[in-house]
């Protein structure tokens, strides 16, 4: 047998979402929306990784899939398992992100035009509204991290990263995974802390190319490295992960490396 | 002996007419491309115009292909999007140039719309949102004290959505008139909202659906259902849940024409002179 492939860039935010999904205790059932293949997989790796281990099991449901998720009644049941505390992690992204976690997945207008007739147009707000207030764990996941992602101030908040007191919110954001770096948001303060950086990427180069202030260690050189994922889960990425990925995200699986032969 | 009369797929898309509130469900649950060629068709033709589309909570393919060939001046949706595809072109297009109007909403409130329709309630109380810009754009959308609680409380009250027709495509239908719908149910919630319910299904059954004990659970009773016209593949290139799956290289050659508005036509014209399904094949000439 030949030795794996080095991780690629996509397997080690797979595998660093998985790590955040790893605690049996913390999180029971994990939601993946749609246009999200990095979390879909994450997700699956997550389940593999707790059988392998012989702990208690994940449960996950991925929308669009018809094998990975469970749902029997109706495209409503996300939304009422999550406002009834049935849901602990559920992944967001957003076309601008700010460090107050306001995403906004509308787009940006222009003075002349305004809403709705934006100069840059998302898909829309999906579920975002509403499940950025009730799954108590939210990870926002962006790959593309811009200064034109990563803004000082959302255009538009299709939901918001945090809420007035008397508001009913158990949920909310858990951090920020990008293609550059992990943040974790810090709800007492309201802002990003830097968490790690992963391999090939530098503190300094987050900064150049975050929009929003964000707390760090007072030494750049105290911010670890993300890990890498370990053999076990390369393995499992390349093989069981992949095959069950393909029917949600064939397009993706297909882009994931192979297992060695 | 049929106690249900069924339509033809051009009987059926004739009975919708322009201005009406049509009512979608997401590319996954049972999307009638059969229909929905034929909207295209009758949009290009001038005979249909001013759809208000209600997405059911998201749209793609269907969506796109509607607002491309002019059937739809007005747009309720939490999203469209052609998935791994990528952005919708046309929906892009027309949200730019201001050629449609555009109501943003969020996947739960447009279920929790459709369920006040259903119970025939004028609105739902439904958690979230309080702070979202969209509440500055929603009008139907009105902010209250929730008048149960000891504290301050504001919640979200959604008007109902009650659509004039919802249409769908689902696996088989009864002589009776009763739909089996599988595990998408969300269009069964659209049927209840809906003052009338046309639906294409892949086969009619020898079975009376709503009396089967597997299948009454998941089964739309006629009482709901003004029209059903049988459609095999009718859903196709897109999925067909229990049945047959998406067809990627039809939706990568969508979304690759319809980048363009001269792309666009010329996949319209194309598929508008197919006569049935919407395959691979017919495109092969364009995809070089």
């Amino acid at each position: 047998m030949s030795a794996a492939a080095p991780a690629s860039a996509a397997e080690i935010l797979i595998a660093t979402i998985a790590g955040l999904l790893a605690d049996p205790a913390q999180v029971r059932h994990v939601a993946v929306g749609a246009s999200s293949p990095i979390p879909g997989a994450a997700a699956l790796l997550a389940r593999a990784r707790r059988e392998v281990a012989g702990l208690a099991p994940l449960r996950l449901s991925i929308l669009g899939s018809q094998a990975h998720n469970s749902f029997t009644s109706g495209g409503v049941e996300i939304f009422d398992m999550a406002a009834t505390g049935r849901i602990d992690v559920f992944f967001l992204g957003g076309g601008e992100i700010d460090g107050a976690a306001n995403i906004n997945l509308i787009g940006v207008g222009t003075e002349a035009s305004g809403y709705p007739e934006h100069a840059v147009r998302w898909p829309g707000s999906f579920g975002s509204a509403y499940l950025y207030y009730l799954v108590p764990r939210v990870i926002l996941f962006r790959e593309e991290h811009t200064r034109r992602v990563m803004v000082p101030k959302v255009a538009f908040v299709s939901a918001p990263g945090q809420s007035a007191p008397q508001i009913h919110r158990p949920g909310g954001p858990y951090g920020l995974l990008t293609s550059r770096c992990w943040f974790v948001f810090d709800k007492a303060a309201g802002r990003f802390r830097l968490e790690s950086v992963h391999p090939g990427h530098t503190v300094e180069q987050v900064r150049e190319h975050t929009g929003f202030a964000f707390d760090s260690p007072a030494r750049d050189a105290d911010v670890p490295q993300t890990t890498e994922p370990d053999q076990v889960a390369l393995q499992l990425i390349r093989g069981r992960v992949r095959d069950e990925l393909r029917e949600t995200y064939p397009k993706f699986a297909t882009s994931l490396p192979p297992a060695a032969q | 002996m049929n106690l249900f009369k069924t339509s033809t797929v051009e009987q059926l898309a004739q009975r919708i007419p322009s201005g009406i509130r049509l009512c979608v469900a997401k590319d996954e649950s049972g999307v009638s491309m059969a229909v929905t060629r034929e909207l295209a068709r009758r949009a290009r033709d001038g005979i249909l115009r001013d759809l208000h589309l209600i997405t059911v909570p998201v749209s793609g393919l269907q969506a796109d292909i509607l607002i491309g060939a002019g059937a739809v001046s007005a747009l309720e949706t939490s999203a469209v999007f052609l998935g791994e595809y990528g952005p919708a072109p046309c929906f892009t297009r027309a949200v730019k140039a201001g050629a449609i109007r555009l109501i943003d909403g969020t996947c739960p409130a447009i279920y929790a719309g459709l369920q006040a329709g259903e119970k025939g309630i004028p609105f739902i109380p439904l958690r979230g949102i309080v702070e979202s810009d969209l509440m500055r754009h929603r009008h139907d959308w009105k902010l209250i004290a929730n008048p149960f609680a000891a504290t301050d409380d504001p919640i979200v009250l959604i008007q109902a959505i009650t659509p004039d027709i919802a249409l769908f495509h689902a696996p088989c239908a009864d002589r009776f008139g009763n739909v089996f719908v599988g595990r998408q149910r969300e269009v069964a919630t659209m049927a209840h909202a809906a003052r009338a319910t046309f639906v294409t299904v892949e086969r009619m059954v020898d079975e009376d659906l709503a009396h089967h004990p597997q299948m009454a659970g998941s089964t739309i009773p006629a009482v709901y259902i003004s029209a059903i016209a049988v459609a095999p593949r009718g859903a196709a290139p897109l999925q067909l849940g229990g049945e047959y799956g998406l067809d990627e290289a039809a939706l990568a050659r969508y979304a690759k024409h319809a980048a363009s508005e001269v792309g666009f036509e010329e996949w319209l014209q194309e598929w508008l002179s197919t006569a049935s399904g919407l395959k691979g094949a017919p495109l092969a000439a364009l995809a070089a």
